[in-house]
């Protein structure tokens, strides 16, 4: 819980630099703060949001997840095929392209409680895999919805009106129940008390009865589930993907934004609302390198400057507080 | 008289929450051993570890010599000349003999190892601990004895004068424990001073001068090897004099537990067969390495055996699966309880409550977690400061009532245990004794392994001897003894 205020504190004075960075000395009026530009933002903390949770699934377990990224860029290419090559409902479409990801999360499981394989391999083989498979299924041309998922598209790009020129993005919504469905399940059930186990001892969780094999292929399910959800959110907000670049990172970002928000990598240790707090704090950082810099290329060396600091001093504290 | 080789006076340390050391007196002579006794918890390790450097103290001295000493570390203890051998061994597995013993103060040429020089230079020094082993061989491919002087013969490659055992027999032969004892005698000779740390009180007699007693941080006594027996060491150790453990005879019930033709993995050839009625208490005796814990780990589920039967109350387990074993209600209480027992960075409550809240439904029912932790804590008098706090906190006998306290929760048949008091002390042990009698007067049919013999015969109703993973025999009560199991355990021919 610590961590969480830290992380929130941290946040809180990026944001606060953000506003100062951007704001009009003549009128006082912050572009960081406008509301177009919290929409915007807000709405990326929804999508990137999944994605974090997506990853925090099989850090608690100890485990990792690199092939995040490609199941987007699945979910990004085969969504678009369902709906305007076969013309298949959107809830069909929806529906298939979920189990799919599940799928893929079935096969990474099976892969590394079956075989026991690394599960950095098994998903680095992921990443390269599904990438290279979705070039090929898409000749690398650009997957495009057009006008086919009208409806379908108001869950990524909706906004609900609160106030005059200000609308809360679905996306956010979205994220707010994956939140909740997931702290719950996290801190209220039997299995999340059991995959905590797991992550934090396997063995002694498995001297207890734990089914940690079943446990843990659950996790990945789920990871990748997730990875898929966010990916159609993607592909539903820009209306098209291109399988060389869809995706491309998100994984890290994902990872990132977990790590950042508490989950810690040995496993075992993690709260929803850091996750969705440090994937705020990502998401704000790369806002405002664009809004006060003419040119994004500074983006990824500032966000891991940012990053490593906050780890830092993280550490720091932890060393400060425990020699009193 | 001159100074004693180390002296520790009115040693103060606590830790948030505990006043683990207060005003502690320790001295040790040159060629002498000392065995430091104390319940656990007493706060014999952290003696230890203030005088190896590994804490500071808050308050007192210690001169080595004569000389007042500060020791930031357990690098300027050793170069000091004190050396910890620690109970977990903690030499790296993955080394060579030779690169363990030379760790850290590697002989090299310019930037390159010296590999034939530290090759011959472990060689002798281990030759000279009895130790015939190839440098070159793996760490891992020794036996827990020959780690011990391994570590052993690194103190010594320091120079040590002082050396602190701590538990050094937990995990060694009687063969091993032997020559250990030999060992000690031989260091003792050279004039070196060694600080010997053990629950097992036959030791003491045998290898110790003089005897030092902790409890709850403070000194409880001390006198000469020739005055101590063990009831007055007990004394010492608890404050209180212990009643004689032993329970009266009584009929066993059903059989609960029913195994054929059982072979593990590591003795593919030895079937094993075995009933278990209730209310029974069963000792699997044997050798280290003669398949005792292969057995109960195969009967758990915990590792897959060849093949064979396991019922319990006539139903068959899968036999693969813990999850399995602990539904059927057979359950096991495992040898490493750091690893296997407890999830140490969880607390006592939710280790309590880990294998049962699952039958309470789908969520976390709070109020009987709460429940099962004032039961239990109450109950097997587990000393913590409540439900939340971290098992990793509490001290080895502790940690084993609450591995003890949750599968008790789950209201099992059959209670396998894997050297259930392994570096619990002795007060502790004598608790843990009581509730199995009870249990089993209750019905519970407990199959326990021990290589401690006097466990075996102070607890079980009668005991299967293997040796090589089938069984060499069984013995009932009137026949237990220290040589009838060790005739059967010793066994040449393989049935």
């Amino acid at each position: 819980m610590k961590k969480v205020f830290g992380i929130a504190a941290l946040l809180f004075v990026v944001a606060v630099a953000a506003w100062w960075m951007t704001r009009d000395p003549a009128s006082g009026d912050s572009t960081f703060l406008s509301p177009y530009n919290l929409e915007n933002l807000l709405q990326r903390l929804g999508l990137f949001g999944i994605l974090s949770i997506a990853a925090a699934f099989v850090i608690v377990t100890g485990g990792i997840d690199l092939s995040i990224g490609s199941v987007v860029c699945v979910a990004g290419c085969v969504l678009p095929w369902l709906l305007r090559d076969l013309a298949l409902s959107p809830a069909v479409a929806m529906a298939l392209v979920l189990a799919l990801s599940a799928a893929i999360g079935l096969w990474h499981g099976v892969l590394i409680v079956g075989l026991g394989l690394q599960p950095f391999i098994v998903t680095l083989c992921g990443l390269l895999l599904y990438r290279g498979i979705m070039r090929a299924f898409t000749n690398d041309q650009t997957m495009g919805l057009g006008d086919a998922a009208e409806g379908l598209r108001w869950l990524a790009t909706g906004r609900l009106p609160i106030v005059e020129g200000f609308g809360l993005p679905v996306p956010v919504l979205v994220l707010a129940v994956v939140a909740v469905g997931t702290s719950v399940l996290w801190t209220r059930t039997v299995w999340g008390r059991h995959l905590f186990a797991l992550g934090r001892n396997e063995e002694a969780a498995r001297f207890a009865g734990v089914a940690t094999g079943r446990l843990t292929v659950l996790a990945y399910v789920l990871c990748s589930l997730l990875a898929g959800l966010g990916g159609s959110l993607f592909v539903l907000d820009v209306n098209s993907a291109q399988a060389s670049s869809f995706g491309n990172f998100y994984e890290l970002y994902a990872i990132a934004g977990a790590v950042l928000g508490g989950v810690a990598l040995r496993g075992g240790e993690g709260i929803v609302l850091g996750i969705v707090l440090g994937t705020a704090l990502m998401q704000t950082l790369q806002n405002t390198i664009n809004l006060v810099g003419d040119s994004n290329r500074l983006e990824f060396a500032v966000v891991g400057g940012v990053i490593l600091a906050g780890a830092a001093v993280d550490e720091g504290l932890r060393r400060l507080w425990r020699r009193r | 008289m001159p100074a004693p080789l180390l002296e520790a006076r009115g040693v103060d340390k606590a830790f948030p929450g505990v006043r683990a050391l207060s005003c502690v007196d320790f001295v040790l002579h040159r060629g002498e051993v000392v065995a430091l006794i104390g319940e656990n918890g007493a706060g014999k390790s952290t003696l230890m570890k203030v005088l190896a450097g590994v804490h500071q103290p808050d308050a007192g001295e210690i001169r080595l010599d004569g000389t007042p000493i500060v020791l930031r570390s357990p690098a300027a203890a050793l170069a000091a000349g004190i050396a910890l051998i620690h109970q977990e061994l903690s030499l790296c597995d993955n080394l060579t003999v030779a690169g363990a013993l030379f760790l850290g103060a590697e002989l090299r040429r310019g930037p390159f190892l010296r590999r034939r020089a530290m090759q011959e230079h472990a060689h002798q020094s281990l030759r000279r601990l009895g130790l015939e082993v190839d440098p070159r061989a793996l760490v891992a491919s020794l036996s827990p004895g020959q780690k011990q002087l391994l570590e052993i013969a690194r103190a010594l490659r320091a120079n040590a004068q002082v050396l602190i055992m701590d538990e050094p027999t937990s995990s060694l032969t009687r063969v091993e424990a032997e020559r250990l004892f030999a060992v000690t005698r031989e260091l003792e000779a050279q004039g070196r001073g060694i600080v010997y740390v053990s629950h097992r009180l036959g030791e003491v007699l045998a290898v110790a001068d003089r005897v030092v007693g902790l409890r709850d941080g403070h000194n409880s006594g001390e006198m000469p090897v020739g005055d101590a027996t063990h009831e007055n060491m007990v004394a010492m150790m608890v404050g209180r004099t212990l009643s004689n453990t032993r329970r009266e005879a009584h009929a066993p019930g059903e059989v609960v537990l029913r195994v054929r033709g059982l072979r593990t993995q590591a003795f593919p050839r030895a079937a094993v067969d075995l009933d278990l009625r209730a209310g029974e208490i069963v000792g699997i005796a044997g050798l280290l390495g003669s398949g005792r814990s292969e057995l109960l780990r195969a009967l758990f589920g915990a590792d897959r055996a060849r093949a064979g039967r396991v019922e319990v109350n006539g139903v068959q387990v899968a036999g693969h699966d813990p999850a399995a074993a602990v539904a059927a209600g057979l359950v096991l209480l495992p040898e490493d309880r750091k690893a296997q027992g407890l999830v140490l960075g969880m607390s006592v409550m939710h280790n309590l409550s880990l294998p049962t809240l699952h039958r309470r439904g789908r969520f976390v029912d709070a109020a009987y977690e709460r429940g099962l932790s004032e039961r239990s804590i109450a109950e097997l008098s587990i000393a913590a400061s409540g439900g939340n706090q971290v098992a990793s906190t509490l001290s080895g006998g502790n940690q084993q009532k609450v591995v003890l306290g949750k599968w008790l929760a789950a209201e099992p048949s059959v209670l396998l245990l894997d050297e259930p008091t392994r570096g619990v002390d002795v007060g502790a042990r004598a608790e843990i004794y009581t509730r199995l009698h009870e249990l089993a007067a209750r019905g519970l049919a407990v199959l326990f392994v021990s290589s401690d013999l006097d466990e075996v015969l102070a607890l079980a109703d009668r005991a299967v001897v293997l040796h090589q993973g089938a069984v060499a025999g069984e013995l009932a009560r009137e026949q237990l003894s220290e040589e009838s199991v060790m005739m059967l355990a010793t066994s040449v021919e393989v049935p």
